[in-house]
């Protein structure tokens, strides 16, 4: 009886959780804001790199096969298997990374996680963001926290590129608890890129990230246009087929 | 070439004689369509109960097709989702059709049962025509549900979790009753594998049969209409009321028209805006189910927040359900709480207009507060709003008994 | 429907100037238009039924490793789902082939399927070498490979071949079915090139750029 009654605490739980007021999605009003564009195959195709460089190490992204990318994002079977592919050579092949159980180690809940939706669960500004407000926390395992993911477990790979940011603890007026803003991060140890180019690599690799998230996003609007410039055609004839039935009415 | 016309017409001719020699094809023909005669005035409101039956053509076959890839177990469900989207050429397009199909069912049906209330349609002789109505309102209501856990989401998981315990809050039968549904402990693979039998083969016969019974309620009592006027009462020498046009060719031409403006609005979200900012797919079901982990921020799908609002409102366990139970049933009594003899707003009294105004604005209020994240203000609007919404009902016998009521015309007008 | 069909029996319909031309010409382009649609409307829900690009990628081509194939060896890979046979032919099996064109349907491959390169005497690349698919052209079911001197040789002398289980079809030793037999063609080579001596790809037969 007492999973029974544990489940039925759960539902307890649940509900004064939310009743309490404390548990509003994360961080929704001040996130930095980010244009999603996924008209440039050029910016696409860069931050493809970045991803497949950077983050594909540890993280997949499983639903993704890299012939699709390829014949998405213009690049040619030749140049995925050089520049993209490093653990396999089939271009069909999603981008798994080898010698993982995904399965068995999402179950602890500490494995990296699969990117391929990602940015549809979290959204462009929360990636942008995230990835620009890692700074110095030498009480965390990887010397690194993030101010849009708090205590995240992941060490802030783009560092040789960003340069290290501080958190620069303003003083308070009231000189209490003072909770971190974006504002509060400094560069204090510089990457390679400037603060300009690493902004544009984020951009670049949000964007694709955009896009990995539901790669038709970069074709069912024109689709769309098609079907919608037929339906009015047809409507329009449909009207006027109702307007003369109904003249016997009127 | 006028021989060769006159040929292709007796050839079909001939074949109509043959087939309704065996079958009542014309029969049901002009039963239902040529001579089911509905009144001359209906209006923009008229259009919902074509829609309804045209998503649930949408739903039925892009599910079909859905089904071709998906699989329902713990192990591949969110995977072959994904699968769809991307594999499967064209997969995205049905997965949108349906998701979207989901919200667009709702809407439709709420928009068609708020005419219902405009113009009377479940008075008197309709009370089983409004009975049918709201049995496929409620078998739909589970039909989403059941759907809803299929992604294998952490919105489909926890949604499907909360739920499924609203059962456990029954005294005595209620833990029992919870676990008979889930057949496991928690919900699982298990539980997917039982929704999905029950989405995709035993509610849409349900609801396949819920349809024929309403349109055949329907057919056997006549249409009412904006003026709330029964037509069958002025016939003319020939039997045929005076009011009434033939369905067909009248009023099909028209839902034809009316389909071609929804299809505009249908597929302007499935290829522009398929997620609606979150409310037709939500963020957090882009996330696998995760049965150790809640997401931090939970609702129901838009379609089913008034009734979360009434749930949450009530500070009592079971009483929350309770309540939320009521408000979902409580539509079956309106053809015996309305006591005004009039069917349509037009004719009727302030009493009950101003109730209806009112529980609209309750209802939405209370949708709009079932996505929110409850703060002390907002639990006290959902206690506020949930009031008025059950005072609409029960109130109704006394309001509607005293209201100022104008003269209804003898003829439709307009 | 028929214009006289729908009886317009009601007082308040007036037939009076019904302008039957233009309502026929909005019925015939309403039909027209929304049965394009229709049509436009279906083809997604047929392309769907195609091969995904999962069971393209998994259909892709294979490479095979042949350098530890003994000659009078035959070994079996799966490409498309498909059994694909891959025979290391001896000088004697060559000799019997050639010896057979009298005994088999299509000795010159003329009424059988196989790429250009294969459509030789041995119906191969390479004349030591036999990659077939593995499939009887009769109705599916997959052959048996028996050698010359096997106890369950099908007829009396048995050169080697391959012999169909399920109605008999046999073929020679480069796929080539024997007259008298239900399956109507050869085994069926399937595309493939050299990627070096001992290496195969099957499926890719494109030329190098």
């Amino acid at each position: 009886m007492s999973a029974f009654r544990r489940l039925r605490n759960k539902f307890v739980l649940i509900l004064l959780m939310l009743s309490s007021g404390t548990v509003l999605a994360a961080g929704g009003a001040d996130l930095m804001r980010m244009e999603v564009d996924l008209s440039n195959q050029a910016a696409l195709q860069r931050g493809a790199k970045t991803f497949v460089n950077y983050c594909l190490g540890c993280h997949a992204a499983a639903y993704m096969r890299y012939n699709r990318m390829g014949q998405d994002l213009g690049i040619s079977d030749e140049v995925l298997k050089s520049n993209f592919m490093f653990g396999t050579d089939k271009v069909g092949d999603t981008m798994t990374i080898a010698m993982r159980d995904i399965d068995s180690l999402r179950f602890f809940g500490v494995s990296p996680p699969d990117l391929s939706v990602t940015a549809r669960a979290r959204g462009a500004d929360w990636l942008y963001s995230y990835f620009k407000t890692f700074y110095v926390d030498e009480s965390r395992p990887f010397g690194v926290n993030n101010l849009t993911f708090k205590d995240v477990g992941m060490p802030h790979v783009l560092w040789q590129l960003q340069g290290m940011q501080h958190l620069v603890h303003k003083a308070d007026e009231a000189g209490a608890h003072h909770t971190p803003t974006y504002e509060d991060l400094k560069l204090i140890t510089p990457g390679k890129q400037t603060a300009e180019e690493y902004d544009q690599t984020v951009r670049d690799l949000v964007n694709f990230m955009v896009y990995l998230g539901e790669p038709i996003k970069l074709k069912r609007g024109k689709i769309g246009a098609w079907v919608l410039l037929y339906l009015f055609l047809f409507m329009i004839i449909a009207y006027l087929l109702k307007k003369e039935y109904w003249r016997d009415v009127h | 070439m006028a021989d060769i016309e006159k040929n292709i017409i007796a050839g079909l001719t001939g074949l109509r004689d043959w087939v309704d020699a065996r079958f009542p094809l014309m029969q049901n023909w002009n039963e239902h369509l040529a001579k089911y005669y509905a009144p001359k005035n209906f209006n923009f409101w008229y259009y919902f109960g074509a829609f309804a039956l045209l998503v649930f053509a949408i739903q039925i076959v892009t599910g079909i097709w859905l089904t071709m890839n998906y699989k329902p177990s713990a192990e591949n469900a969110f995977a072959s989702v994904e699968y769809i989207m991307r594999d499967v050429s064209w997969g995205w397009l049905i997965r949108y059709m349906h998701s979207t199909g989901a919200s667009a069912f709702f809407i439709v049906i709420y928009l068609h049962m708020f005419r219902a209330l405009l113009y009377g349609s479940y008075k008197k002789p309709r009370e089983l025509l409004w009975l049918s109505g709201m049995a496929l309102y409620l078998v739909i209501m589970g039909e989403a549900f059941f759907g809803y856990l299929l992604p294998w989401g952490q919105m489909s998981y926890w949604g499907a979790q909360v739920i499924i315990s609203l059962f456990g809050a029954l005294p005595i039968v209620g833990d029992q009753l919870s676990l008979w549904i889930r057949g496991d402990f928690v919900v699982s693979d298990v539980t997917l594998n039982r929704f999905f039998a029950l989405h995709v083969i035993a509610f849409p016969l349900l609801i396949f049969g819920l349809i024929g019974a309403h349109i055949l309620a329907l057919h056997k009592v006549g249409s009412n209409n904006p003026d709330g006027v029964e037509i069958k009462k002025n016939k003319n020498a020939e039997g045929i009321p005076v009011d009434g046009i033939p369905f067909h060719p009248y009023y099909t031409v028209k839902d034809i028209f009316g389909v071609s403006v929804f299809l505009i609005f249908f597929f302007a979200v499935v290829f522009f805006m398929p997620e609606m900012n979150g409310y037709f797919l939500e963020h957090a079901n882009f996330v696998p189910a995760d049965p150790l982990k809640t997401p931090e921020h939970i609702a129901p799908v838009w379609y089913f927040t008034p009734f979360y609002s009434i749930l949450r409102a009530v500070p009592s366990q079971l009483g929350g359900v309770i309540a939320m139970g009521l408000a979902t049933n409580i539509f079956l009594l309106l053809p015996w709480l309305d006591r005004s003899p009039v069917k349509s707003i037009r004719y009727r009294g302030w009493n009950f207009r101003c109730a209806l105004i009112i529980f609209v604005i309750s209802f939405l209020t209370l949708g709009w507060l079932g996505m929110q994240a409850v703060t002390p203000l907002y639990t006290w609007m959902a206690r506020f709003f949930s009031v008025l919404y059950f005072a609409f009902f029960l109130g109704m016998p006394f309001y509607t008994a005293i209201d100022n009521d104008k003269i209804v015309p003898d003829r439709v007008q307009g | 429907m028929n214009d006289k069909d729908h009886n317009i029996e009601n007082s308040d319909i007036k037939d009076s100037h019904i302008n039957q031309g233009r309502r026929r010409f909005l019925t015939t382009a309403a039909t027209v238009v929304g049965g394009a649609g229709a049509v436009a409307g279906a083809v997604p829900f047929i392309a769907t039924m195609t091969p995904s690009e999962k069971t393209k990628a998994i259909g892709a081509p294979v490479e095979v490793d042949i350098s530890k194939l003994k000659p009078g060896e035959r070994i079996i890979r799966k490409w498309q789902g498909k059994p694909v046979w891959i025979l290391r032919r001896t000088q004697e099996m060559l000799a019997d082939i050639a010896a057979q064109n009298e005994v088999v349907s299509d000795p010159n491959s003329d009424a059988s399927a196989q790429p250009g390169y294969a459509k030789n005497e041995y119906r191969a690349r390479e004349d030591e070498y036999l990659v077939v698919i593995g499939i009887c052209t009769h109705l599916g079911c997959s052959p048996n490979f028996i050698l010359k001197d096997d106890d369950n040789a099908p007829v009396i002398d048995w050169k080697g071949g391959f012999s169909c289980a399920c109605h008999g079809s046999r073929f020679d030793l480069a796929g080539r079915v024997f007259k008298g037999v239900p399956a109507p063609t050869n085994l069926v080579v399937p595309p493939y090139k050299y990627l070096s001596p001992t290496r195969l790809i099957i499926g890719d037969d494109s030329e190098a750029v």
